[in-house]
């Protein structure tokens, strides 16, 4: 049989508030447990909570840019469950009247079309505090400091149809919660985690089948390998005549599988209702025109406009708008060397093999846009060749040098264009090599082309690498021609 | 001293007739000598309540005293105060020693106001006798076999008692107001978010309020004006100007118009409070109000739906008595699960563990439609019969309570309990305020005269119940215990 997946996810985004959503506590990772975490986050008795305005500007902004519906009025809820790491007994969150309706997101294939993934509705919530169960002996640790961490969780409808289209939708996500600024989208320190939800049905089916949910992967990675092997799983399972049931399940990246964690039977009951400490939240026209004329340049226009603006290719254009590091790098370079072209080969080519390399994110390159696009503009005024342009890259990639003049002047590159001290050049080699002339002299005429080569080779080498190649190759030519 | 009014011990210790030393001092004893027959306080803090005064009467020295600098001053267990144990009556929080002050305290103590110490109350303000407290019942100054009303009971008897001049009470479904009736005080309910709730224990989230409770209404004035006002703490607290509530407190009540709801005046009223209240509002009518009959047609779905809201509500907020990271936890828990179960198991007490029960109940999946919408639906129209019946009169009037004060263990039905409160409750619901003020007297027990208002009407309410304290004398009984035990 034909099977057809379908996959719908849950991403919480961390957004990067100053302090937390309901209280003043500072949101910074990696500080000592319980150090950031004050009497509202501890859930003390008689405490209440103040909504962070900053995460709601931030929820609004990802709304406006997925073309969301914001509704007017929003409300708070309370998921009410009982664990450790849970120290009110409920978590504040929004089930009725989200903050964010209807949008949709563009994600782009491999193959360089693009889908619309339909957002169901986002919502602002409270993150929970840890559980620490190394470090203590038969017993379990609570660290409250990501207690209360402002989330946004975006929740697609399901239609994605494989798992490169959900890696591809996560990653969307990622580019346009970063383009916004409102999340590092750190997914290692768990800025953004996704749930996804995986059912597989025969082809033509209109009815979904039975779902399952894996819970909090966190890793573009992960997430493929995830589907990969849940889809696997499922319609194993129903061929072998078994049934799905709906659930819950853990991937395990070590072992590369999904695990039950717990069925709907055991599922919570969450009795949701409106939170009474907080009053709803209204957001009038002026306010969402304010915060749309802030909304930055987006990853979707900007791929549209490097195509149609500079030219590039789908493929050029989808990788260089990804980020909006990588974005505004490219950008930087295409500013200062005029172009755009040049500069995406550059980008994509020699800056991004380096990076790679040194596992360097383009925020950390060591050299920088303004550098990258001098050397392109020396390239393209004819004042270095290819060559020569590779071995400035590297000089400033070492940091030997504040720009691509600099390095040109002190290394010695510039190209050498003087016809006079080409002949020249070519005169001595000539003279030197009787051999290779009197073989090229014996040679079948359509083998000569080839030849010709050994003697740019010395020519090149003579001038250090400066020569102007072309130049080179001509008057060569002509001049062993000249002695047949 | 201790048979003078708030009013009148500050102006005492403004001419110098007493200091605060004294003043705090004389109460001290007072409770040390007959707080063991009446139970109305959990915690004393008589050292720092001195050093309180001290600094209060260097203040006043110093010349920068203000009116309520040097006045003692009782607190309901509810409040947090810092480094104080803040138990609500509960034996889950027996060993809470709060590490904050909420705000309300904070700004009594900005005032110079002196605490005298926490007073017993209902567990988690749940209860309308003081008979639900892990600390025991507190008794009824007035006859020590009948219950001061709950939930503030603690603050309404210690203030009757004269243990103490003032106190802070908090009102979820008439938790000052029907004590204050039942002790013959007088206590305000202000309008929901015109007090902040930052720091006070939480019940019922969208119902509780803070107010004060004192022998007068000129009282209750003055400590409105330190108490109310705007909190960034607080969400629901409303940013709304605070005027001065002893300002218009002798405004003439010519032309006021009275409502007296036809469902206030119905079954189950006993006889004698019907009389108190109606030659109340008899007085008022010499003073120059007119009178109606008003209906409020949603009373009596009141009570279901507070027993509903109320109870969902709380069984959310009381989810943080875990015992995982304060309060009561079990000896030696087994696993999670057991910690959790024995930790609450102990801690809560009946009624408490009741209402979580009903909340759960009421919340959970397939009910919630059924109940605590329908609940929240029948809010609003009691909310609005309150506000159609304000677009005819300018306040409401009827009694606190059906009854006086009943006797110790007399109501073991806890729906017989709930009823008490079939005249306060709505108001809460509304969020509008209510004052008590004494009116007379039923088999020997004090009367309260209830008087409502519409959202932020407070100055006009201590105004009409000020006006008839000038015209009777019935706030200024004491009980015979007051000069008996001290």
């Amino acid at each position: 049989m034909q099977w057809e997946t379908v996959i719908g996810l849950e991403v919480h985004v961390q957004l990067a508030t100053r302090s937390k959503i309901f209280s003043g506590a500072s949101t910074a990772f990696g500080a000592e447990p319980n150090t950031q975490a004050c009497a509202v986050d501890l859930g003390l008795p008689g405490v209440l909570p103040v909504l962070n305005e900053q995460a709601v500007a931030m929820a609004v902004q990802f709304g406006l840019a997925i073309h969301a519906d914001i509704p007017e009025v929003s409300v708070f809820d309370r998921k009410n469950y009982f664990y450790p790491d849970l120290p009110k007994g409920y978590q504040t969150s929004q089930m009725y009247h989200p903050i964010v309706g209807a949008g949709e997101v563009e994600i782009t294939l491999d193959d360089n079309t693009t889908k619309c993934i339909r957002i169901h509705h986002a919502h602002l919530e409270e993150d929970a505090g840890k559980s620490l169960h190394e470090d203590f002996h038969g017993m379990t640790g609570i660290d409250l400091n990501r207690a209360g961490t402002p989330l946004l969780e975006i929740v697609s409808e399901p239609d994605m149809r494989n798992a490169k289209e959900a890696a591809a939708y996560l990653k969307a996500i990622h580019s346009i919660v970063t383009y916004l600024g409102i999340s590092d989208g750190n997914m290692a320190e768990g800025s953004m985690r996704c749930d996804v939800n995986v059912s597989v049905r025969p082809k033509g089916q209109e009815a979904f089948g039975t779902r399952a949910e894996i819970k909090n992967v966190n890793s573009f990675r992960f997430v493929e390998r995830a589907i990969a092997f849940e889809v696997e799983r499922q319609i194993e399972l129903i061929e072998d005549g078994g049934t799905v049931v709906q659930e819950t399940r853990l991937f395990d990246p070590e072992r590369d599988e999904t695990r039950s964690m717990r069925t709907k039977e055991e599922a919570n009951d969450y009795r949701y209702f409106p939170c009474p400490d907080l009053l709803p939240v209204v957001l009038d026209q002026a306010y969402l025109e304010h915060l749309r004329s802030q909304l930055p340049e987006l990853p979707a226009d900007k791929r549209a406009r490097f195509q149609t603006e500079l030219g590039l290719s789908a493929y050029d254009a989808s990788v260089l708008s990804a980020s909006r590091e990588m974005a505004e790098f490219f950008e930087e370079v295409h500013r200062v060397c005029g172009d755009a072209k040049q500069a995406a080969n550059w980008v994509q080519g020699e800056l991004a093999g380096a990076l790679n390399r040194e596992s360097l994110s383009i925020q950390n390159s060591p050299i920088s846009a303004q550098q990258l696009g001098g050397l392109i503009s020396r390239v393209l005024d004819d004042t270095i060749n290819g060559k020569a342009a590779k071995q400035v890259f590297q000089a400033l990639w070492n940091g030997q040098g504040s720009s691509a003049d600099e390095v040109i002047e002190a290394k010695g590159l510039k190209q050498v264009t003087d016809t006079g001290a080409i002949e020249a050049m070519i005169d001595q080699v000539i003279a030197e090599s009787p051999a290779q002339v009197a073989q090229y002299r014996d040679s079948e005429p359509e083998k000569r082309g080839k030849m010709i080569g050994y003697f740019v080779g010395q020519v090149m080498k003579a001038s250090r690498g400066t020569a102007n190649p072309q130049q080179v190759n001509g008057v060569l030519k002509a001049k062993l021609d000249a002695l047949l | 001293m201790h048979d003078k009014t708030v009013t009148q011990l500050a102006a005492a210790l403004k001419s110098g007739e007493f200091s605060s030393r004294e003043l705090t001092s004389h109460f001290l004893q007072r409770i040390e000598q007959a707080d063991g027959k009446l139970n109305s306080f959990i915690t004393v803090t008589a050292e720092q309540a001195l050093k309180q005064a001290e600094a209060a009467d260097q203040l006043r020295a110093a010349g920068n005293a203000s009116a309520l600098t040097g006045i003692p001053l009782a607190l309901k267990d509810i409040f947090c105060t810092q480094g104080v144990k803040t138990s609500c009556g509960s034996k889950m929080l027996d060993n809470f020693i709060a590490p904050y002050n909420a705000t309300v305290v904070e700004k009594l103590s900005a005032a110079g106001t002196i605490s005298l110490g926490k007073t017993n109350m209902d567990e988690f303000a749940m209860g309308s006798s003081n008979e639900n407290s892990y600390f025991g019942a507190v008794k009824n100054p007035w006859d020590l076999s009948a219950v001061p009303g709950g939930s503030s009971g603690g603050s309404a008897a210690a203030v009757a008692a004269g243990l103490v001049p003032a106190a802070m009470g908090t009102d979820t479904g008439g938790s000052i107001r029907q004590p204050a009736a039942f002790c013959g005080i007088t206590g305000l309910k202000p309008t929901y978010g015109r007090v902040s709730r930052y720091g006070i224990i939480a019940y019922a989230s969208s119902l509780d309020q803070a107010g004060p409770m004192a022998r007068s209404a000129e009282d209750c004035a003055h400590l409105l004006n330190v108490i109310a006002g705007h909190d960034v703490r607080d969400s629901t607290s409303v940013a709304r100007g605070v005027p001065d509530y002893t300002e218009t407190l002798n405004a003439p009540l010519s032309g006021l118009k009275i409502g007296l709801p036809k469902e206030y005046f119905g079954d189950g009223l006993d006889p004698e409070v019907e009389k108190a209240v109606r030659d109340a509002v008899k007085v008022y009518e010499s003073l120059g109000a007119t009178v109606r009959e008003v209906s409020l047609p949603h009373t009596h779905y009141a009570i279901p739906a507070y027993y509903v809201i109320a109870p969902a509500e709380a069984s959310s907020n009381l989810s943080r008595y875990d015992g995982v990271r304060f309060g009561h936890r079990c000896d030696a828990p087994a696993d999670l699960i057991d910690l959790y179960t024995r930790s609450r198991a102990e801690g809560f007490g009946e009624e408490v563990k009741r209402r979580i029960l009903i909340g759960t109940h009421t919340l959970s999946e397939g009910f919630f439609d059924a109940y605590y919408t329908k609940a929240q639906k029948v809010r609003r129209l009691i909310r609005q019969d309150f506000l159609d019946a304000f677009e005819d009169v300018d306040v409401l009037m009827g009694p606190a309570s059906p009854t006086p004060a009943f006797d110790l263990g007399a109501k073991k039905d806890p729906v017989s309990m709930y009823l008490q409160d079939i005249y306060t409750i709505a108001v809460n619901l509304a969020g509008i305020p209510g004052i008590s003020v004494p009116a007379g007297f039923a088999a020997g027990r004090p009367v309260g005269l209830q008087i409502l208002g519409t959202h932020f009407a407070e100055a006009q309410l201590l105004n009409v119940a000020h006006q008839f304290q000038q015209a009777t004398d019935w706030h200024l009984k004491l009980p015979a215990f007051a000069e008996e035990n001290a």
